[in-house]
């Protein structure tokens, strides 16, 4: 036990080495949440051109708009197959030695990189919520004279933003996780921060359960908020 | 007001309309009756261009409908749709249901459609439920809302499609008789229904179709009392 306290000390209070993993959170929340907002803004914005694809009639989609639409269709589908078939890992080495290679912030790096990665994800977790709504919504809003944009904004989206509040949560646990790779790119986040320790002081146990515990109540924490806004939302359903 | 020249649609190999030509004059109240699948609903969802025509021609008010540079949304202002399955937008209360459209299209001030909504609710009567959800709703008080939400967009003309279809018995009569109050006051409305009471008391004319085609059409009187083709004759022994 002494010998723990004795480690403890070592590990954290020496030369005030905790500021590793409290300068490494704040980096890891700046990454998290700001590639989770990129991330959803992305995902938002293909999900509605892959639907408004989809949902067209073929024959609807003559002319410059219907080009447009199509074009913009084949990116998303690209942009979605590319990035959901590698690993994100791979995409954050192309970002920093490639294609952002002139950027001196590696957190500029790893935000667009992670933000880049979620929206994929979000792109595919709105395309079902907005093909699980029925299709009398969509109709129905046409129907007053309200355009497919004004629709989707007004009534489609807010009810599939609904159903999938889930896994939405679930892409956002995992965005939280997977940013302990930013170490790869020499980004001082969390995990990072509990290694420099570890190999500062050559103790493994303290720093490395300290750093995936502050993850586990994180996630405790999102889980939930999460659970308090779904029931918010299903609050206003008055079912 | 709307004229329809040589329609067809087609769903890949599936002929549902074939060259329909038919023209509803303003004040017309046109029931289309027909056996299920005989394409009344396509029809009816070709008009306001919820289903896009494979082929042909729809004039509305003089507007060819159908051409692309057409302005879709501003026509459909003028057309209002009822549907089977009443289609209010679940995530917002009655008196949103109903502001909506014409606020976001700024025909009206949020005041002015405050007023409007709270009219219209009184006429359907339903005035206490300009705060209540969808869902809260009997489908006869969802149907009534659908209508008052059509109104408000003071369409020139409306489009029933199986209003009381998806509706339990005992609601079928309060929806039916807003229906009738809209026709007295002059609404030009074209109705798919099966309510052939409705057909005959409110109809101006009687549109009988089967096949994607329109099969026979006259007054309520011609069509019920002396019908003249075989498949009218079989199709109303068997509903009436």
């Amino acid at each position: 036990m002494a010998e723990l306290k004795q480690k403890f000390i070592m590990d954290f209070i020496e030369k005030e080495r905790w500021k590793f993993i409290t300068s490494g959170l704040k980096v890891t929340f700046q990454v998290t949440i700001l590639a989770l907002i990129i991330g959803i803004v992305i995902g938002m914005f293909l999900a509605i051109i892959r639907c408004a694809h989809d949902q067209q009639d073929p024959r609807a989609r003559r002319g410059i708009k219907g080009f447009l639409l199509n074009f913009a269709n084949l990116i998303a589908q690209i942009y979605i197959t590319v990035i959901r078939g590698t690993p994100v890992l791979v995409q954050l080495l192309i970002m920093y030695f490639i294609i952002l290679v002139k950027s001196d912030s590696k957190l500029v790096v790893a935000v667009i990189t992670f933000g880049v990665n979620c929206g994929a994800y979000v792109a595919e977790i709105f395309r079902g919520g907005i093909m699980s709504i029925d299709g009398g919504q969509m109709e129905a809003g046409r129907s007053v004279g309200l355009s497919y944009v004004q629709t989707m904004t007004n009534i489609v989206l807010p009810q599939a933003f609904k159903s999938v509040l889930p896994a939405l949560i679930n892409e956002f646990i995992a965005l939280l996780k997977e940013t302990s790779i930013c170490g790869y790119i020499g980004l001082n986040e969390l995990t990072r921060g509990g290694d420099i320790i570890r190999g500062t002081t050559f103790d493994a146990l303290l720093p490395l359960f300290a750093v995936a515990l502050i993850y586990l109540a994180i996630v405790l924490l999102i889980t939930q908020l999460a659970g308090i806004l779904e029931r918010r939302l299903r609050a206003s359903d008055h079912r | 007001m709307i004229t329809v020249n040589h329609l067809t649609k087609a769903f890949g190999d599936h002929v549902v309309l074939e060259d329909i030509n038919e023209h509803i004059a303003p004040g017309e109240k046109v029931v289309i009756i027909g056996p299920s699948g005989s394409g009344k609903s396509t029809f009816l969802r070709c008009l306001n261009l919820l289903e896009q025509p494979t082929s042909g021609q729809i004039l509305f008010d003089g507007t060819d409908i159908t051409d692309p540079k057409t302005d879709i949304n501003e026509l459909r202002q003028r057309m209002g749709m009822v549907f089977q399955h009443f289609n209010l937008f679940a995530n917002l209360t009655v008196e949103k249901n109903l502001t909506l459209a014409p606020v976001k299209l700024k025909l009206m001030s949020k005041a002015e459609a405050h007023a409007e909504a709270l009219r219209l609710l009184e006429r359907v009567g339903l005035p206490d439920k300009a705060d209540a959800y969808p869902s809260q709703l009997s489908g006869g008080q969802k149907q009534r809302i659908a209508i008052a939400r059509s109104l408000m967009m003071k369409p020139k003309m409306m489009l029933f499609d199986e209003p009381t279809s998806a509706l339990d018995p005992e609601m079928v009569g309060e929806v039916l008789e807003i229906m009738k109050e809209l026709a007295r006051d002059g609404m030009t409305m074209a109705v798919v229904t099966h309510e052939m009471g409705f057909a005959r008391e409110v109809a101006t004319r009687v549109l009988f179709m089967d096949g994607g085609n329109i099969v026979e059409q006259g007054t309520p009187e011609e069509i019920f009392g002396n019908p003249q083709e075989e498949r009218t004759k079989s199709f109303l022994s068997k509903v009436l």
